[in-house]
Parts: structure tokens; C-alpha cells; sequence
């Protein structure tokens, strides 16, 4: 059974903290829910499903569907894929409202990272059961390194330049100079990046994303209960999901999971790249949207330098707007988990109520596509692609 | 992180990953191959992950290797180099280049294995120019 057509995202909210020193992680989940489902014109009685992953705290469904007081979920899903969770939750929930499982879905992320360091709460540690932790950890890998290591392999192969990455970063910075809640609002140049500090080699300080707290949340329903209510709907037209791993030891980094994510959600939704007005792609760090645009069939692989340049993916500029809150690398990383805010803005771009500086012109049909753990080693890649009502 | 630090290096030493420690302590670098599927794999696993058969055993591999992708992790003191190194037997492992100029490593470099102490009698494969 497909989802195409079968449900409606009808409710979204980005919580404005970037830094949540006076909040904890529970009370930023139950803000951001009454956030999305006053947007939605839906009250926590309708809410008759709950999405969340290993950022809410606890068993997480149990113990915040409790906090919050949902009294009538009958249907729960805590799929953990990291930063990618949330876009596998907004497959899931299509595919639960399509199967009859419930009519009102309810998908909350938070973090408080920034606070939680400058309380001196320990980081969380990766799970030392994890298999590959006792063969790895021993050499220091860290998120930088790890995308670090897919840049200089793809370089190596494609010829793909640190000038080329940069442009990545300079179209976000575009964006978010007019996002009043973006971490970093400064428009830099493709010298401001080549020129910041080294962090790993060749991977500098602009290259990388954001660290914040906060978080977003999304409310999604049947049709029929989509058609009740007056705020704009936004349809779910198709979405795919994918782990990509280190293969035994075929280790080939210059792809993504979106190789077999991006065709999956492009079939069910009927359309091509071609088709897609608008993008939020995934961005911890430039090499992210690079690879990813190019799995998605954006362009052809090892072209993804060529691609991004020249501010193509500046709106109003370039050919494929992306990211125009500012994304992951200005914007909002909320919880170190950027999926939830890349559908957030494509929902807004298909509303027509991204800011008037960055809006697509009848953005009929949007793309949001999410990356979680380590583009060096394993990955939860998950794509989903929205349209209007005519769409 | 870096190898070339005299620390104690926490490695988690359970039933599976024992043997692998074991061969390092004595200078053997071993990788993993399926009697069934006739295939190696990295990280050693009990079932292959080739062919599910549970007919598999640690093979001592050559220790040379061309050097697949690496990073420098500029902000650590001392910077360290963090890479993927193809050994000769055609799986990659996730490693350390040592003891070389850090400016001057690049892909497709030859290298070899050594061992590097990591306390309580273990040792850690790292890699250094060949
Ligand atoms: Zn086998």
C-alpha cells in the first residue's frame, strides 16, 4: 500500500531557543507539541499517535505521551535513526494513517546541547555494545573526521575543490540572513570559508554546522481530517528510507543512503528531480548536501562541485534553492539532529510562507531529505517529498 | 587519541573481539574469512555477514595496505591522523597513520602495519608509511 495522497501534514513548529538554559528536555518536547498542534488547529485530545526518537528522554513515547498527557494514542513508533529520525517518522506515520492505524500523528524532537555543556552534563557516549565501537573508538573517530574523510575521497575521485564546498555554506548564509532565529544571520564568502581554521583536514570551521538547542515538531492527519480543518495543507506525496554501512568492509564514502532512499520516495510520488521545486537537504557539513544532491539524481555523480557553485542553490539565484531558513550550517541543529527542521522548511516553502526573501515561486512540489550518524561509516538516510494540494 | 601518546588505550576486549587483541599483542594483524563464501570481512564477526554461515576464523593478514581516505584532526594536541586504510586482502579497516609528516600523507599511499601499545599487555594496529 502506498502513501501517496493518504495523508496531510497540517501542523509544524520550529521552537525560536537556540540555547534552552532555563528548559529541560521534556518541557522543550511538550512546547514544541502544543506549538505544532495550535498550528494545526488540533487540540492533545485528537492526537491519536506519537512519533519521537532517542533524543526524548526515557523509554520516549511512554514516558513523554505521560508528560504530556495524551490520553489517546493507540499508536506509537520511537524509531531511532539519528538526525534522520524524523523524516522515518514522517514515512511511518504516512504509512499508519494509510493502513487505518490512526488519523492524527504527533512527531517531536528536542535537545539541549549548548545548555547541557555549560551545565557540565557529561555528553552522551556512543553505546560501547555497539559491534564496531571496540574497533574503532581506539582511533579517535568524531563526527568531524568521519564527513572529513568523505570530502578527501571525494576530491581524490572527482577533482571536487574546498572553493566548490564553501558555495554550500555561502548559499545557507544567504538564506539565513533573513531568518531572525538563525544562530549565525553574517553573509560570508567562499574566501570567509576556505579561510576559517582547519578543523579536520579539509573540512574547516564554515564547513560545519551549527550547535544548538531547541527543537521542532510536525502534525500530520488523514485526509478527511486534513479537509476539516483551515490551515493549508501540505500533502505527502512519497518517501523513502535506507541504512548504508561499511559493507564488511567495501568501504566506499563518496555516497550516501540517499542512493536508495531518493528513487524510492521519487517513484512513489510520481515525480523526478526535474520536478522539485524546492530542497532541505541534510547539512551537518558541506560534503552532506554535495553527496546527498548528487545521490538524489540532482545531478550526476562526482558533478555535485559543479552543481552547488555559483550560488545555484541560492533562491531567486540559482537553479535549486535548498535550505532557505539558513539550514543546519546557520540556522538550527537542534539536538544535533537536523531532519526534523529540513521538513519544517520544506512545509513552510509549500505553505508560500518561507520568508518573502527566500520564497519559491508555486513551490508545488518540495523535498526534504535527512542523514543520521556518520556519513564516514553507517547511516539512516531518509527522504520525503511534499506537494500542495494540487500537486 | 593519538597512538604515539603513551596512554592507556580503553579497549573493550569482549568473547568476540578477544582473539583480534590477542593476535595484536603479539603482532599479528587479523581480519576475518568465511570457510563457506571464501570471503574475508572487517570488523571481525562470528556469523559472515557475506553468507550468514558460522563457519568462520581470524586469519592473519599481510599488514599492507594502500590508504583509502584519511583526516587530520587539526584542533587535537597533537593533530592526529585518522584514516581507512584497504589492505592488501580487500577489506578496509578504520585506523591511525603514525610517525610520518602529516602534510605529506595522501590517498592511495602504501603502508604497512605496526603495533602500538595500549596497556595491560595489549597492543593497537596503526599504520605507518610502507
Ligand atoms: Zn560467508
Amino acid at each position: 500500500m502506498g502513501i501517496n495522497g493518504k495523508s496531510y501534514i497540517v501542523g509544524i513548529y520550529e521552537h525560536p531557543c537556540r540555547a534552552a538554559l532555563d528548559k529541560t528536555l521534556p518541557q522543550l518536547h511538550a512546547e514544541i507539541a502544543k506549538g505544532a498542534l495550535a498550528d494545526a488547529g488540533l487540540s492533545k485530545d485528537d492526537v491519536d499517535a506519537y512519533f519521537c526518537a532517542g533524543d526524548a528522554p526515557g523509554l520516549g513515547p511512554i514516558n513523554m505521551i505521560e508528560y504530556m498527557g495524551l490520553n489517546n494514542v493507540r499508536h506509537m513508533d520511537s524509531t531511532e535513526t539519528g538526525g534522520s529520525s524524523y523524516i522515518v517518522h514522517v514515512n511511518h506515520a504516512a504509512q499508519a494513517i494509510a493502513a487505518g492505524h490512526c488519523n492524527v500523528a504527533l512527531i517531536t524532537l528536542a535537545g539541549r546541547p549548548v545548555a547541557d555543556a555549560k551545565e557540565g552534563k557529561p555528553v552522551r557516549y556512543y553505546n560501547q555494545q555497539a559491534p564496531d565501537f571496540p574497533f574503532e573508538m581506539p582511533y579517535g573517530p568524531n563526527v568531524t573526521n568521519m564527513y572529513a574523510m568523505c570530502a578527501m575521497r571525494h576530491m581524490y575521485e572527482y577533482g571536487t575543490t574546498s572553493e566548490q564546498l564553501a558555495w554550500i555554506k555561502v548559499a545557507a548564509s544567504h538564506h539565513a540572513q533573513y531568518n531572525e532565529h538563525a544562530r549565525l544571520r553574517d553573509v560570508v564568502t567562499v574566501e570567509d570559508v576556505v579561510n576559517s581554521p582547519m578543523i579536520a583536514d579539509p573540512l574547516h570551521r564554515l564547513d560545519c554546522c551549527v550547535i544548538t538547542d531547541g527543537g521542532g515538531g510536525i502534525v500530520m492527519v488523514s485526509p478527511e481530517v486534513a479537509k476539516s480543518l483551515k490551515r493549508t495543507r501540505v500533502k505527502v506525496l512519497g518517501a523513502g528510507e535506507a541504512p548504508k554501512h561499511l559493507a564488511a568492509g567495501q568501504v566506499d564514502l563518496t555516497y550516501s543512503g540517499a542512493r536508495w532512499s531518493g528513487p524510492k520516495a521519487f517513484a512513489e510520488a510520481g515525480v523526478t528531480p526535474a520536478d522539485i521545486k524546492y530542497a532541505s537537504v541534510y547539512d551537518s557539513f558541506t560534503i552532506t548536501v554535495l553527496e546527498t544532491l548528487e545521490d538524489l539524481g540532482f545531478c550526476k555523480k562526482g558533478e555535485g562541485g559543479k552543481f552547488v557553485s555559483d550560488g545555484n542553490l541560492i533562491s531567486g539565484v540559482g537553479k535549486l534553492p535548498f535550505n532557505t531558513d539558513g539550514g543546519g550550517l546557520c540556522n538550527n541543529h537542534p539536538g544535533n539532529r537536523g531532519g526534523m527542521t529540513k521538513v519544517l522548511e520544506a512545509v513552510r516553502q509549500v505553505r508560500g510562507e518561507a520568508h518573502p526573501k527566500v520564497q519559491v515561486r508555486n513551490c508545488d512540489i518540495a523535498l526534504a531529505h535527512g542523514t543520521g550518524g556518520l556519513l564516514g561509516s553507517r547511516m539512516g538516510s531518509a527522504t520525503v517529498i511534499l506537494g500542495n494540494e494540487a500537486a | 587519541m593519538n597512538t604515539d601518546q603513551k596512554n592507556k588505550i580503553n579497549l573493550v576486549v569482549n568473547s568476540e573481539s578477544k582473539p583480534y587483541w590477542e593476535g595484536a599483542a603479539k603482532g599479528q594483524l587479523l581480519i576475518r574469512a568465511c570457510n563457506a563464501c571464501g570471503k574475508a570481512h572487517y570488523y571481525p564477526r562470528t556469523i559472515c555477514p557475506h553468507c550468514f554461515s558460522e563457519d568462520t576464523a581470524f586469519v592473519e593478514a599481510s599488514g599492507n595496505g594502500v590508504i583509502y581516505s584519511y583526516s587530520v584532526t587539526r584542533q587535537a594536541k597533537p593533530p592526529y591522523v585518522i584514516a581507512y586504510v584497504k589492505l592488501d586482502e580487500g577489506v578496509s579497516m578504520l585506523t591511525n597513520i603514525v610517525d610520518c609528516e602529516i602534510d605529506k600523507i595522501r590517498i592511495g599511499q602504501k603502508v604497512r602495519v605496526k603495533f602500538s601499545e595500549a596497556g595491560d599487555g595489549y597492543a593497537l594496529p596503526v599504520f605507518t608509511s610502507a
